[in-house]
């Protein structure tokens, strides 16, 4: 029963032994180990030779990150870093990481997002990195405030900010022209997609293409921004109680519900077999709700026929829900000295200027976001900063994981209209309070 | 998961015996130094599958943290599974799912006799080309099905369309998901079936064919009458690798199925049960309890074949 408590405690033990040792043979001036976390964090020395994993889950950031590497290899020649990219799709990146923290075997720097940053915290299984930000490394000013607050797990700051992402409109120029409809503007509304949806599928029916649809398989790009734009919540903002029973919240599910039923989108069973965003990109969708990272392949597949707009205004607003990644490092981290100092770098503005540059991500670093909007010049991007300013944070618990599975299992029922969705979302909503409530 | 296990424990079985045949009337002991030779495979087995399986039982007691760290919580988990409504249909998907499959070995039984017929030519490409879906990632598999069945642009349904017929989308659709699915499965094990059975095959004396042929029995009486009677330690042998691999089913489904599937409850396995709640959920003492019920299910099946076996397996 405690042999896990056993070895850990001696891991971490023999790690803060190891990292004394390493550190006093290269001169370092800094803590081992845990302690390094609270003292403030001084560069080690040039020379400090080391080998680093980085684990990442998106293979089409790999070349910037690898870019990244290049340029902070010339500050310290003799650190290593192999890049890691295990796909998120199917959670298997999280099954591996989670696996590797029971065992005592997390990459030296690896990516984190907001469903899982609070499970891991609170969980002991990362390094506070506040003595990056009382060493001056950090400075948590150059990032989104909502981004820092996210990595902040009781008081401990966990996360340097990598980038952001919000959902916008996508819609294809030339199928609005073809059928004749006047393409989207940011100050659209809810029932203009309706029936600007309704006449591009009309004027295309029997040939596969559809007016607008989003991706239901999760609510980030889709449900969770209607949710809100009438007004629900996904969930409480103390993390306790799920919203999915309010009014709002049902509203935001019976938009997509009405566009299904009424045609304007392929049904719940198109949309698993065919993922929205493939068949936006294939030219099969007219309009699309999606995340600032498929700005790039759409930009792509379309070329100029790819405009994007605002969301449109629901009942109550038109905000996106912000979600954003950091660079952590685990608590007993191999090498603090060298992970820090990877990380350090990652977080400064020359990083997050070869993200920019490469139009992957939204880069979390202020000011550089402009690098961004530039990497695409025949779509106006600066609307997904725009809708950065009063988005609304990613909901998320501890053990967010099984609360999106009690999602991903009763959802398909409401959006193929087997279930009312409002039996459906106050199903989620018991069902989801016993998982939180399950947390503490 | 465990197929791997069972299947290769299984075959060195048959081996042993092989060996042990050839060598009977030998009475003189070896002694203690054969065992040297076992030890590599013993504590394989005993390191990897064996000690698991205690440890999992113990686990199934327990409520385990996200990462480590677990709780002695008695029975719970087990009367919190026997409440469990997924469980019951996880069953009898799996079951049918299992079924499916098994229609694969009658398949290999007529293909594996036509494939040994003497002066076949290409033989050996034949037997290549079935075993190398066996050999594939069933990842990789999984996902060329999945486009194949895509409901509004894959092969078969444009086949289909050739005839004005729509077809479903099948592997989002209750009903036809895990049909879906279990024809690939079958597809799988297609190969596999067909070396065993093959292999078989080639053991049956050619003399009591040319003894039924001067007799003036025909193909087909041959066929039921000398090759599926010899054939049926075979058939056996691949029936309760079939189940056991059946009741594994996961990365198949896994692949196929996706994420918020709106079939999945009409077709999950066990074992995707196992994985949600070990994974997606983070209880793995729960998912510790689904585990064993799987490992007592197959272990009841497997006993009530060998019970089974001597109605109707013949050992020359």
């Amino acid at each position: 029963m405690n042999h896990n408590v056993t070895r850990r405690s001696f891991l971490s033990f023999a790690a803060a032994g190891a990292a004394v040792v390493s550190l006093a043979a290269c001169g370092g001036n800094s803590a081992a180990g845990g302690s390094a976390a609270k003292a403030a964090y001084a560069a080690p020395a040039k020379d400090l030779s080391a080998e680093l994993s980085y684990a990442i889950w998106d293979a089409a950031q790999k070349p910037a990150m690898q870019k990244i590497v290049a340029e902070f290899n010339k500050q310290y020649p003799n650190i290593k870093v192999t890049i890691d990219v295990t796909p998120s799709k199917g959670s298997a990146y999280w099954t591996k990481i989670q696996t590797q923290a029971s065992s005592n075997t997390l990459p030296d720097v690896f990516w984190m997002n907001g469903p899982h940053i609070k499970l891991y915290a609170q969980n002991n299984q990362l390094m506070p990195l506040d003595g990056l930000v009382s060493g001056k490394a950090v400075d948590t000013a150059n990032y989104p405030k909502a981004l820092v607050d996210l990595y902040t797990v009781n008081g401990a700051f966990y996360g340097v900010p990598k980038d952001f992402d919000t959902s916008a409109l996508f819609y294809n120029k030339a199928l609005f022209k073809e059928a004749g409809v006047s393409e989207p503007t940011s100050n659209w509304t809810w029932d203009d997609v309706k029936s600007a949806g309704a006449k591009l599928s009309k004027f295309y029916q029997g040939k596969g293409v559809y007016g607008y649809a989003g991706d239901l398989t999760g609510g980030q790009t889709s449900y969770y921004n209607t949710m809100i734009e009438a007004g629900g919540t996904v969930i409480s903002t103390d993390g306790k109680k799920s919203g999915y029973d309010s009014a709002g919240s049902i509203a935001g599910l019976q938009f997509w519900r009405d566009l299904i039923a009424s045609g304007v989108s392929p049904s719940m069973q198109q949309l698993t077999d065919t993922a929205s965003s493939d068949m936006f990109t294939s030219r099969k969708l007219a309009m699309t709700m999606d995340g600032s990272w498929t700005v790039g392949p759409a930009q792509k597949a379309l070329g100029d026929d790819l405009g994007i707009v605002s969301l449109p205004k629901g009942p109550k607003s038109n905000q996106s829900v912000i979600h954003g990644l950091a660079n952590v490092i685990p608590a007993n981290a191999k090498n603090p000295a060298a992970a820090q100092a990877f990380v350090a770098f990652l977080g400064t503005q020359d990083a997050a200027k070869i993200q920019a540059e490469t139009g992957t991500v939204i880069p979390a670093f202020n000011g550089t976001q402009y690098a961004w909007v530039k990497s695409v010049p025949s779509v106006e991007l600066s609307v997904f900063l725009e809708l950065a300013k009063d988005a609304s944070p990613y909901p998320a618990s501890v053990n967010t994981a099984a609360w999106n599975e009690l999602e991903n299992t009763l959802l398909p029922q409401a959006f193929a209209g087997t279930k009312p969705v409002a039996d459906v979302a106050k199903d989620l909503a018991s069902q989801m309070n016993a998982a939180l409530a399950k947390e503490s | 998961m465990k197929a791997q296990t069972l299947t290769p424990a299984s075959k060195s079985g048959r081996a042993a015996q092989a060996a042990g045949d050839r060598r009977r009337g030998k009475s003189k002991s070896d002694g203690w130094w054969p065992w040297l030779f076992v030890v590599p495979t013993v504590a394989g087995i005993g390191v990897f599958y064996l000690w698991p399986i205690v440890q999992t039982f113990y686990y199934s007691f327990t409520k385990w943290g996200v990462f480590g760290g677990t709780k002695f919580i008695g029975l719970d988990n087990y009367v919190r599974m026997f409440a469990d409504s997924t469980i019951p249909q996880s069953i009898v998907n799996t079951l049918i799912y299992t079924v499916v499959v098994l229609l694969g070995i009658p398949i290999a039984v007529i293909l594996a006799s036509l494939i040994e017929r003497p002066g076949l030519r290409f033989a050996t490409l034949y037997r290549t080309l079935y075993f190398i879906p066996y050999i594939t990632m069933p990842a990789a598999v999984g996902i060329v099905w999945r486009l194949i069945y895509n409901g509004d642009f894959g092969p078969i349904n444009w086949f289909l369309g050739l005839f004005r017929i729509q077809g479903p989308y099948w592997t989002s659709t209750p009903g036809f998901a895990l049909l879906a699915v279990a024809t690939v499965g079958l597809w799988m094990s297609l190969g596999f079936n067909l070396i065993i059975i093959s292999a078989g095959l080639r053991e049956i004396p050619r003399e009591l064919f040319e003894a039924a042929e001067m007799d003036g029995a025909s193909r087909v009486r041959q066929f039921f009458s000398i090759t599926v009677p010899l054939l049926t330690p075979s058939i056996f042998f691949v029936t309760i690798v079939t189940v056991i691999s059946g009741f594994q089913l996961f990365d198949l489904l896994y692949v196929m199925m996706g994420k918020a599937n709106l079939a999945m409850p009409q077709t999950q396995s066990l074992v995707y049960i196992f994985y949600n709640q070990a994974f997606l959920q983070n209880d793995k003492g729960y998912a510790a309890a689904i585990g064993i019920l799987i490992l007592v299910i197959i272990a009841l099946l497997t006993a009530f074949q060998f019970r089974v076996q001597k109605r109707w397996v013949n050992y020359v």
